[in-house]
């Protein structure tokens, strides 16, 4: 059925779709703190957004409430700041009636594992094609440095005074868990590989999950020290890359084996393993992309950091649009005069 | 033999049984057949939160109760005239609202000992003399199928399955209906299965000769035909209502459709209803849950679709947050809620007007919105369209309330001509040059209405407070009184722009009736009676709860008296108290049940009384 819609849907851009970073910063200021995780997420975006060809007025921009909730002021693309934890119902709805959108959603962990947990998980399994990137900073920071579902055991914060009782969730495993599609975990001190991660991302067809570890310089500062310093962030963490050995270290001189179904750190070089004992990481297993998330939080193995998965399967939105456009094959386009007559009417003359 | 036929203006006939013996089918008949006949009928299914309670049971009885005639039915009958039993229980549980001399038809197959024992009835009221003040009708049905069936050698099972046909052909020979309607019926819903069209065919005819030749049988009645305006009718229940007034909004208005909700009796047969039109570009989203029920559809407006929402009770108190986003971000969007008996879980199943405080009320900060009320089934698709066409035209999320029991009753509908419907259309901006979000028409107040595709509007919207006309985020305390003002200036105006209401019997007096909702019917019929009756006595019957209709003050002040009544503690007579000053009587029912018409008359008369003792 044609409506209005479809003429904004299908009028043609005017002018060429070329642009630069500069032309996704609108002229506001930036207000998040000196130092914040959020800058160095913010400009990858806006730098990957030109090489993505698609005209500025098909991205929406879509946050909750946190300070990861002002990214969309930060974009000059259509944006919309919603309430706490609910963007990506927002988003899954406005995926479904447009298609033809590109739709980021920006989090926290706060945002996306708390308060929008459920949101979350039902959008991993429904995979509709959004992207979402999640700042996980391990604490509330708009509102002042309480713990988060993201902050660890012993966690000193001002809602615990003594300690942090629960356990974190540890987000990759629970989106994987719940059915993402692609899930990909980076930190704010690398904006080379986080622009790698986003671009892939943007081009993940279904739903696309990136957990960016992004430091709170007033609440939780240098929570992510270890993984993040160039010091300590060889030997702390391992990138995982398609087809490619799970090898990590300063000198390129540890790895992760698989001992029946758990990974274990070992030497190579030294005689006993070699490069060819090591896992192979293979985006496309799903089984693999679990066993590799759940290094997380061991503190024997390296912190993982990457592509953990990146499958093909089915959008939600896309189905939606395939029984539809089914129906009609099958069965005409409804006639909405015999719809309102229904199965049984009578005429009185 | 000759019949004494007897003319009646209106009939109540109760179908009453297990929850598998087919009640709900017949009923469906019986009152779509009156509709053919060329009768008013309102009917009202009374089923068992149960899904499948043990056989025999009184929890377990599932009745549809079809009230028609010639003229004014407006309710599902206050008493019964007529009442059909396939079972003890369904005698004991219905046998209170059954009018004096009344006709009981019962299948005393459901009056064995095992059936008498779960019912708890101590001897068979069929054989006890108990029910003397009735006309009873015991008829071994199960006998009188398998008999019939014999020569086309169906199985028990198809026996026992097609009493409640025999029933129902009963009622058709006892009220003149025509049996070709349902024999349609049964060749269209058992198609290829010739052997059951068949059966149930013979044993619907096997009713209506049973009754034709049994002497005992001496009367049948005639009920003149109703003066409908011509037209195709259908019947029609408010869920379904609500379904097509969607659809048809959504065409008028010229914009796809979206519906983001969650299951939640009585309101889950909307999303049922519209998950089944796909060839129509419905799009629907069975959401995870309440919030994102409403927070996919704001979404979808924001992408420029007409979007609803549909839930009940405690399914709106879970969206009023994302409520107060689309109030903010002045997207359209219709939230209907069909209300049921609260708080919390409360009786899921049955209805009552106890949410119109939190429609008008329930969200923080300052947040008003339009709200509007259904009458009656059919009046559900004029209330969804209205909806519609003020959430497109203010840019407002408005809420539509209806209630369990016009959610499933049924009435006869004259189905519109979709043409003559008022066009919807709305106007996407697409002007770069002259865009502001927040830039509003001088006179509804409305904000422009930009989405995502159009080149060059690319902006920013949210829950944070807007600048007036540019729509930046802003904490300036005199631009949050003003956009609080216009917000709340944009809602008020829409009292221009819907119908005054309309004042039956004297324009001024003593004593106005004035309800709302789904209690139309029950005070229309109360008015009707105590008008034919010679009193004096006035009625209004109110549809928009928020803005009010701009001439109700005025009306108001013409009467000394005013009684509202309602299903709730009185609701609406606190509102219309604060709002206008003046004094308002309540008649206030909670069980769970829609008014009877005679309970609202009775209040009238009392007040009527007093006044004449006063005198």
């Amino acid at each position: 059925m044609k409506t209005i819609l479809d003429e904004i849907i299908n009028k043609p851009h005017v002018g060429e779709i070329k642009y630069t970073p500069q032309d996704f910063k609108p002229d506001v200021d930036v207000r998040w703190c000196a130092g914040c995780g959020g800058y160095a997420i913010l400009s990858p975006v806006q730098r990957i957004m030109p090489e993505l060809g698609i005209p500025k007025e098909k991205f929406v921009t879509v946050s909750g409430i946190g300070c990861s909730g002002r990214f969309p002021y930060y974009m000059d693309t259509f944006g919309f700041h919603s309430i706490h934890g609910r963007a990506l119902a927002i988003a899954t709805g406005l995926k479904i009636a447009r298609p033809d959108l590109n739709v980021l959603v920006a989090t926290g962990d706060g945002d996306n594992m708390s308060i929008g947990g459920n949101h979350f998980i039902h959008s991993c399994r429904r995979n509709i094609d959004i992207n979402v990137i999640m700042f996980n900073n391990e604490v509330y920071s708009l509102t002042k440095g309480q713990y988060s579902p993201t902050s660890h055991r012993g966690q000193i914060t001002k809602s615990s005074p003594l300690g942090v009782l629960d356990d974190p969730f540890n987000p990759t495993s629970l989106a994987l868990g719940s059915g993402a599609s692609f899930v990909a975990r980076g930190h704010d001190k690398d904006r080379q590989v986080l622009q790698t991660l986003l671009e892939r991302a943007s081009k993940h067809k279904g739903f696309a999950f990136i957990e960016i570890y992004a430091n709170c310089r007033i609440f939780n500062d240098g929570a992510f020290d270890e993984f993040t310093n160039k010091e300590t962030r060889d030997d702390t963490t391992i990138w995982v890359e398609h087809g490619k050995p799970l090898v990590f270290g300063k000198n390129k001189d540890k790895g992760i084996i698989i001992d029946g179904y758990t990974p274990k750190v070992v030497s190579i070089g030294n005689g006993k393993y070699s490069v060819n004992d090591l896992i192979v990481h293979n985006e496309k297993d799903s089984t693999l992309a679990l066993i590799i998330s759940n290094m997380t939080y061991n503190e024997n193995l390296p912190r993982p950091m990457g592509i953990f998965q990146s499958i093909e399967r089915s959008s939600y939105d896309e189905r939606v649009d395939y029984q539809i456009n089914e129906e009609i094959k099958k069965k005409g386009e409804g006639n909405l005069e015999s719809l309102l007559l229904g199965d049984s009417y009578w005429e009185i003359k | 033999m000759d019949k004494i036929v007897e003319y009646l203006d209106e009939v109540t006939v109760r179908f009453a049984g297990d929850s598998g013996d087919g009640m709900q089918l017949i009923g469906t008949q019986f009152s779509d057949t009156s509709g053919f006949a060329g009768n008013e009928v309102n009917t009202f299914p009374d089923y068992p939160s149960e899904i499948r309670a043990p056989e025999g049971t009184l929890y377990g009885v599932s009745a549809f109760q079809v009230h028609f005639g010639k003229k004014n039915i407006n309710t599902t009958g206050d008493f019964i005239d007529v009442l059909v039993v396939m079972n003890a229980s369904s005698l004991k549980v219905n046998i209170n609202n059954l009018k004096e001399n009344g006709i009981i038809i019962a299948n005393t197959d459901g009056f064995d000992d095992k059936n008498l024992k779960l019912s708890g009835y101590k001897s068979n009221p069929l054989e006890d003399k108990s029910l003397d003040k009735y006309q009873v009708y015991a008829i071994d049905m199960f006998a009188e199928i398998k008999s019939e069936l014999l020569e086309i050698n169906s199985s028990p099972k198809l026996v026992k399955r097609t009493k409640n046909i025999f029933a129902l052909g009963i009622t058709y020979w006892m009220f003149n209906r025509p049996i070709e309607p349902t024999v349609n019926w049964i060749n269209k819903k058992f198609k290829g299965k010739e052997d059951i069209i068949e059966a149930n065919v013979r044993v619907l005819r096997a009713g209506w000769n049973f009754a034709e030749r049994n002497t005992a049988f001496k009367r049948r009645y005639k009920i003149e035909k109703s003066d409908l305006p011509p037209g195709k009718y259908r019947n029609i229940t408010g869920n379904q209502a609500v379904a097509l007034g969607l659809v048809i909004a959504a065409k008028k208005s010229n914009l796809p459709l979206f519906l983001g909700s969650y299951p939640i009796t009585p309101a889950s047969e909307i999303l049922q209803y519209i998950s089944g039109y796909k060839k129509y570009g419905v799009k629907h989203l069975q959401a995870e849950d309440e919030i994102a029920g409403i927070t996919s559809a704001i979404g979808a407006a924001f992408g420029g679709s007409l979007a609803a929402t549909t839930t009940s009770g405690p399914g709106l108190s879970l969206k009023t947050e994302a409520l107060g986003l689309a109030v903010i971000t002045e997207l359209p969007l219709i939230v209907v809620n069909v209300q049921r008996a609260g708080p919390s879980t409360g009786l899921p199943t049955k209805p009552e007007q106890s949410d119109l405080f939190m429609a008008l009320y329930g969200r923080h900060g300052e947040a008003p919105l339009p709200v509007l009320a259904a009458a009656s089934a059919s009046d559900c698709f004029n209330m969804t369209l209205e909806a519609a066409r003020i959430a497109l035209k203010y840019m407002t999320p408005v809420i539509l309330l209806t209630d369990g029991y016009i959610g499933q009753a049924t009435e006869p509908w004259k189905i519109p001509d979709i043409e003559g419907l008022p066009d919807l259309t709305p106007v996407f901006e697409t002007d770069p040059d002259s865009f502001a979000p927040y830039k509003r028409d001088p006179e509804t107040l409305r904000r422009l209405w930009a989405i995502p595709g159009t080149q060059g509007l690319e902006h920013r919207i949210g829950g944070l407070e807007k600048q007036d006309v540019t729509g930046e985020v802003s904490h300036d305390p005199s631009n949050h009184q003003r956009m609080v003002e216009l917000r709340k200036e944009k809602i008020d105006r829409i009292a221009n722009d819907i119908p005054h209401v309309e004042v039956l019997g004297e324009k001024e007096g003593d004593l106005l009736l004035l309800s709302w909702g789904s209690t139309y019917g029950a005070a229309k019929t109360a008015f009707d009676n105590l008008r034919s009756d010679g009193n004096k006595l006035s009625f209004v019957h109110l549809k928009y709860l928020h803005p009010f209709p701009e001439n109700l003050g005025e009306i108001l002040f013409s009467f000394k008296r005013i009684l509202v009544p309602e299903l709730n503690m009185g609701q609406l007579k606190t509102v219309i108290q604060s709002r206008y000053l003046i004094p308002v009587i309540g008649l206030n029912k909670v069980q769970g049940k829609p008014f009877k018409a005679i309970e609202i008359e009775e209040k009238l008369i009392e007040l009527l009384n007093q006044k004449k003792a006063e005198s």
